[in-house]
């Protein structure tokens, strides 16, 4: 029998505030252990939540981007479990009336564009880290994630294989990051996914007993835990046994997916709304007001790049991977007036210098006016297309303008006529031979001559002129 | 039982308002007072046992300052005031108990909000009191810390939560004490102690700091002598707070203004459902006897109905508990307080933890709220009750529409007896029946002494008001207080 798989992704994306979704504390990674905390992040007693509007703004971003309705109301509920990172032992999350519904993303793949529905975004605090100590039983308690904002984004039932959901994983991490919401880091946490998937016979409609996978932390992973899992359970079933409904754990270097036995007894979180916090109400004016500040969408750029400056589907892709690097090759079309140009150097030096370094576009020690103004030299013939290749890696070690590179290095080419004309003369006057040689019909020799010119000008001459001219000058030419 | 003469009278057995005017003419310092209230103390606290915490020596220190103070003319609304506080609010340094044995050990580090607050005002804390167990009880006997016993009769209990902060006031070991209300906390100690006792507003004082038992109905207020104390203590601890997202943003006004203002014409409303079998006859008597009282001031009696009282009790019993399991899920040996040392696993640690740290009463609503809120019974239970809250709201709304203030016996009984009600829960949460339903509205209550039993024993009457409308209640309370029938007395201790 055929298989289908059935997917579902819930991404949790961080929010990138500067301070924490209930309390004051900074969010800043990787600082000593609870030193981003404070009774309300720690669960003292008596202390209250309140809530940071920053975060209801950057959902609701996310939100609009994914085409999702934002509820006029939502509200906080409590999920109440154990755990030694869960201070208060419970998580404020949402639950019955989250932030925002019925979303969708297209996604891009060789056959087209496929629609994946959002079901629900919502928002909700992080929990802390347990540090165990590996020479001693004792394990520690990191509360500085705890109250980091997260958003949970739940997608629909709708990926049909591992690219799908690797390029559905991707679209939502490309928008968050383009919203500026999210810093996308995947080996952090910052961007983090787990996966639903099910079999069912092709051609039916009823959902197979699905699995859910954990601990996927790259893109790569994801797709390769998906694939595995995808061949597993059509193992289980074409071998007569039934899919487990339980928690797995993608393993990395093995390239398997565990069972998380112990884990796996149904959790009770009874939910219910948090007291401690009030319904936020969300008018049409703040999301008006918000819609107001969404930039233009990856997928949209992609497509008027190509479009209105007539650059292949492809190298519009590269150029938005990026809202940086979209901005800094629009800024150089702006400067330069040459959109193909500008597209070559940035796809082409510019990126290959970057990721050598391991730079992204921020760090780009050339500007756009620069980079502009090196186009600007080529079009007018100071220096030559060989010249700028030169120059431009040069701009990229020191950041100096072009022409300061050009005139350090001397490289501003000679196209001054009279200038060549003397050199041309004095070239024809040291080759007696092949001149000779010319004049019997070996037009070979031309080739000489023509090298002969440049090396005399250490290649500044304009290299057009130089066989302009010599095609007068030559006996016979 | 004796009424005291004036010119008799100690320091400690004054009001706040007496108080500063005796320290604004001179009469006695700051520290005359706190002496005074730590000489009653000393004499018989260990009769009452009202405290969980005594902070005598910051007392006096604090004392000096506020005559230093007062001797710089800078004199607050409370400055060298002993004010005692409810085991129950964060205190800076100072142990914060909760009545529990699970946070024995807990100081916080930070203040409550109405810490803060009454510090500005330059109050002096004599120190914690007495509570039933994260304020689950109705007569103080859950403390982990031992019961506090009625100063009218030690054999009886003071009510409860509250007890200990009640039973302060009515010792005269502080001026004034602030308690806390879910479902009748401030209002039922109030009235069995014979003192002056508010609930305000859900909203209308910050519960930050507040150790919370149940969210959407805990409320803070103060336990007075008399009524303009209790307008002056409002004013102290009222207000919005940006540290509490539940807090309301709404005017304080001075609500000693409305005090000593006269009440004719206004529309009073007797539920006939709070006077209902099982009332205790002596009771009943003495709250009718203060209907007459405010008729005599010119106040109109009008009937009005509560048709879902009859479901406070269980609508409470749910949504109480719920919250409470979620609330105090904290206190789980990690972090702070108490914790079992013998557990072989987390999941061990966690249950002898618990087991050992909470009391009986505790466990028991943990379980009820664990119950309610499960999946499968959370629609029956905790969405139902929530539903029904909304409809004990509405009666109010309903019932203000007709009338200016509410009338109704604060506790169906005296104080009963030590042990009386320990082994039977359902008694015991039967004495919050007409205080309960104030919480789930969320509107304002205020406990005033109506007389006492043949025993001696003290009664109090409940007069409530809609939202936001403390003024209004104080008002009507201080009118009544003025024309009351009966002669105080003060406990015979």
């Amino acid at each position: 029998m055929e298989y289908e798989p059935v997917i579902g992704l819930e991404v949790h994306a961080q929010m990138l505030t500067y301070t924490k979704i209930f309390c004051g504390c900074s969010t800043t990674f990787g600082e000593s252990p609870n030193s981003e905390t404070c009774p309300v992040c720690q669960g003292m007693p008596g202390v209250l939540p309140v809530l940071n509007k920053k975060v209801v703004e950057f959902a609701m971003k996310m939100s609009l981007a994914t085409s999702c309705r934002i509820n006029p109301e939502c509200v906080f509920a409590r999920k109440n479990y154990f755990y030694p990172d869960l201070p208060k032992g419970y998580q404020i999350s949402q639950y019955a009336l989250p932030l925002a519904e019925f979303g969708f993303v297209d996604i891009e793949l060789d056959g087209g564009k496929k629609r994946i529905g959002i079901t629900r975004i919502h928002m909700e605090e992080d929990a802390g880290k347990l540090i165990h100590d590996e020479h001693n039983p004792s394990s520690y308690v990191d509360l500085n994630r705890t109250g980091v904002p997260l958003i949970e984004i739940v997608s629909e039932p709708d990926m049909r294989s591992a690219e799908e959901a690797a390029a559905y994983l991707r679209r939502l991490h490309e928008i968050l990051v383009y919203l500026e919401v999210c810093d996308g880091n995947m080996e952090q946490g910052s961007f983090r996914c787990d996966a639903n998937v099910s079999l069912r016979p092709r051609g039916t409609e009823a959902f197979g007993t699905r699995a859910e996978l954990k601990n996927m932390n790259s893109f790569r992973n994801v797709q390769r835990a998906l694939e595995y899992e995808i061949k597993r359970q059509q193992y289980v079933l074409e071998s007569g046994g039934q899919v487990v409904q339980e928690t797995r754990l993608w393993d990395d270097t093995q390239g398997v997916t565990h069972s998380m036995r112990g884990k796996e007894e149904a959790h009770d979180y009874r939910y219910f709304p948090d007291p401690d916090l009030v319904p936020i109400a969300v008018s049409d004016a703040w999301i008006e007001e918000i819609r107001g500040t969404l930039p233009e969408l990856p997928l949209e750029k992609r497509e008027r790049f190509a479009r209105e400056y007539g650059i292949p589907a492809y190298d519009a892709g590269v150029l938005t991977a990026s809202r940086a690097l979209a901005d800094y090759y629009e800024a150089v079309v702006r400067l330069s007036g040459k959109p193909k140009a500008a597209s070559n150097w940035v796809m082409g030096d510019i990126l290959r210098f970057l990721n050598e370094d391991r730079r992204g576009i921020r760090d780009c020690p050339i500007t756009p006016e620069s980079l502009a103004e090196m186009i600007a030299l080529i079009e007018d013939g100071t220096i030559s297309g060989k010249m700028a290749k030169e120059v431009v890696e040069e701009m990229y070690r020191s950041g100096k303008p072009p022409r300061t590179v050009i005139e350090e290095k001397g490289l501003v080419q000679i196209t001054d006529e009279s200038a060549l004309v003397s050199t041309i003369e004095s070239v024809m006057a040291a080759n007696p031979a092949q001149l000779e040689q010319f004049r019997s019909g070996k037009d070979k020799v031309f080739g000489f001559f023509v090298g002969q010119v440049m090396k005399a000008t250490q290649g500044k001459a304009n290299p057009q002129l130089v066989n302009d001219l010599l095609k007068k000058m030559l006996p016979g030419a | 039982m004796t009424v005291l003469a004036e010119e008799t009278m100690e320091l400690c057995e004054r009001t706040i308002h007496e108080l500063q005017q005796i320290i604004r003419d001179g009469g006695a310092s700051s520290t005359d007072i706190v002496a005074s209230v730590f000489g009653r103390i000393d004499a018989i606290e260990k009769s009452v046992h009202a405290y969980i915490t005594l902070l005598k020596e910051d007392a006096f220190r604090e004392a000096a300052r506020a005559d230093e103070e007062i001797r710089k003319g800078d004199i607050r609304p409370l400055t060298g005031i002993p004010i005692a506080l409810k085991d129950i609010y964060c205190t800076r340094g100072i142990p914060t108990t909760c009545g529990s044995r699970i946070l024995q050990n807990f100081v916080a580090p930070y203040d409550a909000t109405i810490v803060e607050k009454l510090r500005e005002a330059g109050a002096v804390f004599t120190g914690k009191t007495n509570m039933d167990e994260f304020a689950m009880g109705s007569s103080t006997e859950t403390s982990w810390f031992g019961v506090t016993k009625n100063p009218w009769d030690l054999d009886r209990i003071p009510g409860g939560s509250s007890g200990g902060s009640a039973a302060a006031v009515a010792a005269d070991m502080c001026i004034a004490s602030l308690g806390s209300d879910t479902g009748g906390s401030i209002r039922q100690p109030a009235a069995l102690c014979g003192v002056v006792g508010l609930k305000p507003t859900y909203g209308r004082v910050s519960r930050f700091g507040l150790v919370a038992f149940a969210s959407s109905l805990d409320q803070i207020g103060p336990f007075t002598k008399d009524v303009e104390d209790c307008a002056i203590m409002l004013n102290a601890i009222a207000g919005y707070d940006p540290r509490e997202s539940t807090s309301v943003p709404e005017d304080v006004p001075d609500y000693r203004q409305f005090l000593g203002r006269d009440i004719r014409g206004w529309k009073v409303g007797i539920p006939k459902e709070y006077f209902i079998e099982g009332i205790d006859p002596e009771v009943e008597s003495l709250v009718r006897q203060a209907v007459r009282v405010v008729e005599g001031l010119g106040a109109e009696i009008v009937p009005v109905s509560l048709p879902h009282t009859g479901y406070c009790l269980a609508v409470y019993y749910i949504i109480a508990p719920a919250e409470a399991s979620s609330n105090l899920a904290r206190y789980d040996g990690v972090k702070y307080g108490y914790r079992n040392l013998d557990g072989r696993d987390l999941l061990e640690m966690y249950k002898k933890t618990r087991s050992q740290g909470f009391g009986a009463e505790v466990k028991r609503r943990i379980m009820i709220g664990t119950y309610v809120l499960s999946a499968g019974y959370y629609d029956a239970y905790y969405k139902k009750a929530s539903q029904v809250r909304a409809l004990i709201r509405r009666d109010f709304d309903e019932a203000f529409r007709s009338c200016d203030v509410i009338l109704t016996p604060t506790t169906p009984t005296p104080a009963f007896r030590i042990g009386e009600k320990t082994d039977d829960p359902l008694q015991m949460y039967l004495s919050d029946v007409f205080t309960i339903s104030t919480n789930l509205a969320g509107i304002p209550g205020i406990s005033v002494p109506c007389g006492y039993t043949t025993t001696g024993l003290p009664v109090g009457v409940q007069f409530l008001a809609g939202h936001f409308q403390e003024a209004k209640l104080l008002q009507f309370a201080s009118a009544y207080e003025a024309g009351a029938d009966f002669q105080k007395r003060r406990p015979n201790l």
